[in-house]
């Protein structure tokens, strides 16, 4: 199943940083079935921008069928979602792709930038130990609702909060040890962990990133090369938004 | 009311079907469509081989459309007829197969291979590269497109649409070197070639430089080459280029289509080609048409 294509109202928007907002979405039908890990695709009302825009889900709320979204103003639609409000409509469709195979062993969460919001869903769901590792550029945003579900430890390019330099300069600063690593964030970051991980002989699952047409595996826009030929696709490329977005990192080459 | 139209002696139910290549073979597609409704369902292009396609990124949202360089990325002709087919068949889907090559070998193979199969029409792309000549594709010189045409004709047993390119100074020429060469029918429009640069970073949007433009973007220029094509040649048309509702594709169809294929659109809303079936139905309705073939190439 590729999700379903829904309206959904906007509960609330709120701003966390210079440039991230947080957006709940009414959409029942989503929350119920959505995993760890997964995305949405978002649909701007300007016909100009046809494509929809790719965010992955940060929380969601099966009670109260909630969806929660948080994205960095980056272009046209993003900037357009930012000024939705309690109680406007937005198109929406979802869940789609994979999402996060949980293991039951010692975890490192690491999440870089905008690539943090899905680890708040994955560190609730993991019931094991856990160190929560996040990368910022500057501003932190998101500390609030990791920090219930696990020792949080931070770095930042500028030194202001946490050790200074990246997600891989936390982990060997304090000491973090894990078995497997779920990882969100910029493709050199995930290029480092996933070097970091081979050397440690431990699992990684990474999630990647690429432009999207459909979202639902049609249109081949979203690949990633693969180590092995795909059995889909008959070729060495995986489909992001379909085979993905969460992949071992063994299996993808980037 | 009637909606069916007929290509080559093909009856399709109605004159909706997909671009190629924006719905995949229709599995994805099938949460959202029930395939069976539509006219038919196009398939995206398959080669001889599996072809891997080109480097990421593939795809830059333009103004109004998109652009695309996937680089005919299929799995081959072995898979396609193995998982695919059948599975349309499965769905009541009547099927129209879109074939690529980089040889006149290569597209004769894969027309071959299909024989047999239960297959309503040939889609050919010719806006392939065409290797022995240097890489200009066949449709871009009449004369490697009639030789093309003539090549797959002998070998094919469901009747030729070839889909012409848009990217030449005159497209009646090309599509009078397809009618020359034996076509049972034509598609237009193809991609527009076109280039997008990201400022910030100083490099192309899209990994291969250039890239195929669709969507609504294009629409005016498809409206009139299929208006232009229609007047040039006696074949029956499958008009496509930016149509994003029922609107859109009875213009295509007063152009001179008989068909019309759904691509981009897909994308914005998955459920869209069924909307256009039923927003034609409400059109006919509303005007009194009785039969949707009335209005096919009605202004002159
Ligand atoms: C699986 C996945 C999950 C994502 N999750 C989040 C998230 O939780 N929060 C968040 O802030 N961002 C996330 N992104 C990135 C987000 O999709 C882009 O920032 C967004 O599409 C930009 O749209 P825009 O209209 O504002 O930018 P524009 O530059 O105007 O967009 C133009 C086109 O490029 C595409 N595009 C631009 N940047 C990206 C990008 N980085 N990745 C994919 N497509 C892009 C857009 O979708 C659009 O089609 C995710 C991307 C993917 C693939
Ligand atoms: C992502 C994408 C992939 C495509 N792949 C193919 C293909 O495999 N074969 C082909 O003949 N045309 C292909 N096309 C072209 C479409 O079939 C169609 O001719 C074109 O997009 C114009 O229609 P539209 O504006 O409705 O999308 C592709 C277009 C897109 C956007
Ligand atoms: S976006 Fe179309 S296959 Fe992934």
């Amino acid at each position: 199943m590729s999700g379903v294509k829904m309206t959904a109202k906007v509960r609330s928007q709120e701003k966390l940083a210079s440039d991230i907002y947080s957006l709940v979405l009414h959409a029942p039908e989503i929350a119920t079935a959505s995993k760890p890990g997964q995305f949405v695709s978002l649909y701007s009302k300007n016909g100009a921008n046809l494509l929809p825009r790719p965010i992955s889900i940060c929380e969601f709320d099966t009670e109260n069928g909630t969806v929660r979204l948080v994205y960095r103003v980056v272009g046209k639609g993003t900037d357009e979602f930012s000024k939705l409000k309690e109680g406007d409509k937005i198109d929406v469709m979802g869940p789609l792709g994979n999402g996060f195979t949980l293991k039951d062993k010692k975890a490192i969460l690491i999440g870089g930038g905008i690539g943090i919001p899905p680890m708040v869903e994955l560190a609730k769901w993991l019931d094991c130990e856990k160190s929560i590792v996040l990368g910022f550029r500057d501003e932190t945003f998101l500390l609030d609702d990791l920090e219930p579900s696990g020792e949080v430890y931070i770095a930042s390019e500028d030194g202001k909060h946490g050790v200074q330099g990246n997600v891989l300069d936390a982990i060997r600063e304090y000491e973090i040890e894990g078995d497997i690593i779920y990882a969100c964030g910029p493709t050199p970051m995930l290029r480092a962990i996933k070097e970091y991980a081979i050397a440690n002989g431990i699992e990684a699952q990474i999630s990647m990133e690429e432009k999207m047409a459909c979202g639902i595996g049609a249109c081949l826009a979203c690949v990633c090369k693969s180590k092995d030929v795909d059995h889909h696709t008959n070729v060495n490329n995986k489909r992001i938004c379909k085979d993905g977005p969460v992949f071992d990192a063994q299996e993808v080459e980037f | 009311m009637n909606l069916s139209v007929n290509i080559a002696g093909v009856e399709f139910k109605n004159p909706v079907t997909v671009a190629s290549g924006t719905f995949g073979s229709g599995a994805e597609y099938g949460d959202f469509v029930d395939l069976s409704k539509l006219g038919a369902v196009t398939t995206k292009g398959v080669a001889n081989i599996p072809w891997a396609g080109n480097p990421t990124p593939r795809i830059a949202e333009t103004y109004g459309g998109m652009m695309n360089a996937v680089g005919l990325q299929n799995p081959g002709i072995d898979v396609f007829c193995k998982r695919d087919i059948p599975f349309l068949q499965q769905q009541n889907a009547s099927i129209i197969v879109n074939v690529c090559g980089k040889s006149e070998k290569d597209y004769v193979e894969v027309v071959e291979r299909l024989a047999d199969e239960d297959v309503a029409l040939l889609e050919i792309n010719v806006s392939c590269p065409n290797v022995k000549e240097g890489g200009i594709a066949f449709g871009q010189d009449p004369k490697a497109l009639e030789q093309i045409t003539k090549a797959v004709k002998a070998k094919a047993k469901q009747p030729i649409v070839m889909k012409l390119s848009p990217n030449v100074t005159d497209i009646t020429e090309m599509a009078r070197a397809a009618e020359a060469g034996g076509a049972d029918a034509l598609s237009l429009i193809n991609t527009l070639t076109g280039m997008k640069i990201d400022i910030h970073r100083r490099s192309f949007a899209v990994a291969n430089k250039t890239g195929g433009v669709s969507g609504p973007a294009i629409k005016p220029i498809a409206v009139r080459m299929v208006y232009q094509v229609a007047n040039a040649v006696k074949l029956p048309l499958i008009g496509m280029g930016g149509i994003m509702n029922y609107e859109d594709a009875i213009e295509f169809m007063m152009a001179g289509a008989t068909m019309v294929s759904v691509g981009t659109a897909n994308f914005h809303n998955p459920c869209v080609t069924l909307e256009i079936i039923e927003g034609m139905k409400k059109f006919m309705e509303e005007k009194g048409i009785e039969d949707i073939n009335e209005i096919i190439g009605c202004v002159k």
